[in-house]
C-alpha cells in the first residue's frame, strides 16, 4: 500500500479547488507560481511512484478496501511503469506549457490555472486508475477541462465552434465508452480491471465483441484515430497555444493509453486465438489514419492546424504499433509517444512565439518575416527532423521498435506507412520552416493559398521586441530532451522491460488480486539498431527535406498530368473535413458500425 | 429480464445519433446529446435489476432477500454528476457562440472548414 498514490490526483485537484475559491484575492503571479509549483511537485511525486513502480506495480486501494479472497470491490490504483511514465510525462508537460503562458493571456485570470491543474490531476489519475469505471470518470472530468480550455477565447465564434465540434464528438465517445463498461459489468460483476479480466478469462461471445469495439472506438475518439479524428483539427486551431502542447502532446495519446491498458488487461485473454483478427483491423486503421492525417497535413497553410493533422497522422502510427499485440512494439508505442510529445510540443510553442511575435499563424502571411529569428528557427527545424524519426531523436527509438515488432509478425510493410508519413508531415513542417524563417517561395503561393485561412485572434500583447526567454526556454528544452532521450543507452531496455510488465495479464491480476510479488524480469540486451533502419529513417528525412524545398521551389508541378488524380483526392478529403459536427458525427457512427462489423465478420470466418 | 429495456436504451441512443447528425441548431444538438446520454442510464438500471429484488436498503429485511443491484445506481448518479457538467458547459459555449457569430446553426458557420 503506497500513501503517495492518490497524491498526483488530489494535490493538482485540492489546489484547483482552493485557486478557483479564491480567484478574487489571489493575483496573477501568485496563481502562476502555486500552478507551477503544484505542477512541479505532482512530476516529482509520479517520479517517485515510477521507481518504485519499476520494481513491482504499486497498488493503492482506496478506504482500504482491499480483495478478500481473490474478489475487488474497492476502487484501485494500478501503477506500473508506463502508467507512472505517462503521469511523469503529463506533468512535465503542462509545466512547459504553464512556464510559456508566463508571458501569455495578458487578460489571464487564474481560471486559466484552475482548468489547467484540473487537467492535469484528471489525466494522472487517468493513467494511474486500475478500475475501469474510474477510468471512465477521470475521461470525463479530463474532457470537460479540455473542452473549457479549447474555448478559453470566448471572443471569438470560431473558438466556440471548435470547442463544441470538440465537446460533442468527444461525449459522444464517452457514452460509447460507458455502454461498453455497462456491457463488462453485465457480464462479470466487476469493474476492477483485473477482475473483469479474470472472470472473463477466455470466452469470447457477441457481448465481448460489442463491449470490446464500444470501448476501444470511444477511446479512438479521444485519440482521433480516423475516422473518429475529424474533432482534432478544429480544436487545435483554436485552442491557445500552450493548451494544443497538451492536447497533441499527452492527452490525444491517452486515448492509445487507455486501449493499450484496456486490452492487455481484460481482452487479450478473450481475443487470444483471434489476435490476427484484432491486428487486421488496427493495421488497417491505423495505416488510413497515418496516411490521410499526412496528405491532410501537407495540405495546410494554417500552422497549428498543420501540426494537428501531422498528430493524427502519428497517431495512426502508434496505431499500428498496439496493432501489432508485440512487446517489442508496445516498447516502441511508449517511446514514440515520449518522443512525438516532445518534438510536437515544442513545434506549438514555436507556433505560440510566432503569434506572440507577429500575430499571425499563417504560413504564408508569414513569409520571410521570421527570417532573424535564427535561435527559434533552429529549433523549429531540429524538432521538424525528430517529426521525421531521423536518427539521434526518441521517435527513433520508437519507430524502430514498432517495425522491429512488425517484422516480428512478418508485416514488415508498416515500414512504407511510416515513410508516407514522416516524409509528408515533417516535409510540411520544413516548408513552413523554409518559407517563415528563411524566405524561400513565394508569398502567394497559389497551391497553399487553396487552403483555409483562419484568422488567428492575438493571445497576447503586440511584441515588438524580441522573444522573452519563457516562451522561449521551454521549446528548447523539449527538443534537447527528446535528443537526449534517443541518444541515453538502455532507454530503449528500459521501456521494453516496462511493456512486458503491462503485457503480462496474469503477472496485473496477480498483483491486484493476491497482492502476489510478480517477477519483473529485464528485456535482453537490445541490439544497437544498425544498417537498413538507420538508413531509412535518414531517407525519410532526406526525403522531407526534398519533398519541402521541392514544393517551395518552382518546379513543384501542381498542373501535371500525373499530379490531378493526387490533387482531386486531397480536394475530397478537404471536403469531407466540413467543420459540421453532424458530419462528424455520422462518421463516428459509421465507424463504430464498420469496426463492429469487420471484427465480428473476421471471427466468425475463422 | 425481459428484452424490452435493451431495446429501450439502443434506440434511445440511435436517435440521439440521428438528432446530432441532422440538427440545425447546436442548442438542439446538446440536448439530442441528452437524450443519448439517457440511453446509459436506462441500460445501467436493466443491467442492474433483478426480478421481483426491493430497492437495496438492507436494514430491517431478511438475510437473502433478493434485491437490485446498487452499484449500476451509483454508476448512474455519477454519470448524471458528469454529464450535466458537460451539457452545461456545452450549453454555455453553445449561448457564447450565438453571441457572438448571430447564428446556432453549424451549416452557417464556415470558419473550420478543410
Amino acid at each position: 500500500m503506497s500513501t503517495l498514490a492518490p497524491l498526483p490526483v488530489v494535490i493538482p485537484l485540492s489546489v484547483a479547488a482552493i485557486l478557483s475559491a479564491l480567484n478574487k484575492f489571489v493575483g496573477r503571479r501568485l496563481s502562476e507560481a502555486l500552478a507551477i509549483l503544484t505542477t512541479i511537485a505532482t512530476g516529482l511525486i509520479c517520479g517517485e511512484l515510477l521507481l518504485q513502480a519499476r520494481v513491482q506495480p504499486v497498488i493503492h486501494w482506496f478506504g482500504g478496501w482491499t480483495p478478500r479472497a481473490g474478489v475487488a470491490l474497492g476502487i484501485s490504483f494500478v501503477i506500473d511503469p508506463i502508467g507512472a511514465g505517462a503521469a511523469v510525462f503529463t506533468s512535465l508537460l503542462v509545466l512547459a506549457a504553464l512556464i510559456f503562458s508566463l508571458h501569455y493571456f495578458d487578460t489571464v485570470g487564474t481560471l486559466f490555472h484552475v482548468l489547467m491543474l484540473g487537467f492535469l490531476g484528471a489525466m494522472c489519475g487517468f493513467a494511474l486508475t486500475g478500475d475501469l469505471f474510474n477510468l471512465f470518470v477521470f475521461f470525463e472530468l479530463m474532457s470537460a477541462s479540455a473542452f473549457a480550455l479549447c474555448g478559453y477565447k470566448v471572443e471569438e465564434p470560431e473558438s466556440m465552434q471548435g470547442a463544441l465540434n470538440f465537446g460533442i464528438t468527444n461525449t459522444v465517445g464517452a457514452f460509447l465508452v460507458l455502454s461498453g463498461i455497462g456491457l463488462l459489468y453485465g457480464r462479470t460483476g466487476a469493474l476492477n480491471m483485473a477482475q473483469i479480466g479474470r472472470t472473463l478469462g477466455g470466452n469470447l461471445d457477441g457481448l465481448v465483441i460489442t463491449a470490446f469495439v464500444f470501448i476501444m472506438a470511444g477511446f479512438f475518439v479521444k485519440a482521433a484515430v480516423f475516422p473518429f479524428h475529424f474533432w482534432l483539427a478544429d480544436a487545435h486551431a483554436v485552442a491557445p497555444t500552450p493548451v494544443c502542447v497538451l492536447f497533441s502532446g499527452i492527452m490525444v495519446e491517452l486515448g492509445i493509453y487507455a486501449v493499450l491498458r484496456v486490452y492487455w488487461v481484460i481482452f487479450d485473454g478473450p481475443f487470444a486465438a483471434h489476435r490476427w483478427d484484432v491486428r487486421a483491423l488496427l493495421l488497417a486503421v491505423g495505416s488510413i489514419t497515418a496516411v490521410v492525417g499526412a496528405v491532410m497535413c501537407f495540405g495546410q497553410r494554417h500552422i497549428k492546424r498543420l501540426l494537428a493533422f501531422s498528430t493524427v497522422s502519428h497517431v495512426g502510427l502508434l496505431t499500428i504499433g498496439f496493432g501489432v499485440l508485440k512487446e517489442d512494439a508496445l516498447a516502441g508505442v511508449a517511446l514514440y509517444v515520449l518522443g512525438h510529445g516532445l518534438v510536437k510540443a515544442a513545434l506549438f510553442l514555436v507556433a505560440g512565439l510566432l503569434l506572440h511575435r507577429f500575430s499571425s499563424v499563417d504560413e504564408l502571411e508569414l513569409h520571410g518575416r521570421a527570417c532573424r529569428m535564427h535561435a527559434t528557427g533552429v529549433v523549429f527545424f531540429a524538432a521538424a527532423l525528430g517529426l521525421a524519426s531521423m536518427p539521434g531523436f526518441a521517435t527513433f527509438l520508437g519507430e524502430s521498435g514498432i517495425i522491429d515488432g512488425a517484422k516480428g509478425i512478418g508485416q514488415g510493410w508498416v515500414r512504407a506507412v511510416f515513410v508516407i508519413s514522416g516524409m509528408l508531415t515533417a516535409g510540411a513542417v520544413l516548408r513552413v520552416w523554409g518559407r517563415v524563417f528563411r524566405g524561400m517561395g513565394k508569398a502567394d503561393d497559389a497551391e497553399t493559398a487553396s487552403a483555409k485561412k483562419i484568422d488567428e485572434g492575438r493571445e497576447t500583447k503586440a511584441a515588438s521586441h524580441g522573444i522573452p526567454a519563457a516562451m522561449f526556454a521551454p521549446a528548447a528544452g523539449l527538443v534537447l530532451l527528446a535528443i537526449a532521450i534517443g541518444l541515453t543507452p538502455g532507454v530503449k531496455r528500459a521501456v521494453r522491460t516496462a511493456a512486458i510488465v503491462m503485457q503480462d495479464r496474469t503477472g496485473y491480476q496477480a498483483r491486484v488480486l493476491e497482492h502476489a510479488w510478480i517477477s519483473v524480469t529485464p528485456a535482453e540486451e537490445e541490439h544497437t539498431p544498425i544498417g537498413k533502419g538507420l538508413a531509412w529513417s535518414f531517407g525519410t528525412t532526406a526525403a522531407a527535406l526534398a519533398l519541402a524545398f521541392l514544393s517551395l521551389s518552382p518546379y513543384w508541378p501542381t498542373k501535371h498530368v500525373l499530379v490531378r488524380p493526387v490533387a482531386k483526392t486531397v480536394h475530397l478529403l478537404r471536403a469531407i473535413h466540413s467543420g459540421h459536427v453532424g458530419d462528424y458525427v455520422a462518421f463516428l457512427t459509421f465507424g463504430v458500425a464498420a469496426f463492429g462489423v469487420v471484427l465480428a465478420v473476421l471471427i466468425h470466418l475463422r | 429480464m425481459s428484452f424490452f429495456p435493451y431495446a429501450v436504451a439502443a434506440w434511445l441512443f440511435v436517435i440521439g445519433l440521428y438528432g446530432i447528425v441532422t440538427s440545425r441548431n447546436f442548442v438542439h444538438l446538446v440536448i439530442c446529446l441528452a437524450v443519448l446520454q439517457s440511453s446509459t442510464y436506462v441500460l445501467l438500471l436493466s443491467i442492474g435489476y433483478r426480478v421481483g429484488g426491493t430497492a437495496p436498503v438492507f436494514a430491517g429485511v431478511r438475510v437473502g432477500t433478493p434485491a437490485v443491484d446498487p452499484v449500476v445506481q451509483a454508476l448512474m448518479l455519477t454519470d448524471i454528476v458528469v454529464e450535466a457538467t458537460v451539457v452545461a458547459l456545452l450549453l454555455a459555449l453553445a449561448l457564447q457562440l450565438h453571441k457572438r457569430a448571430n447564428t446556432l446553426d453549424p451549416d452557417k458557420l464556415k470558419a473550420l472548414e478543410g
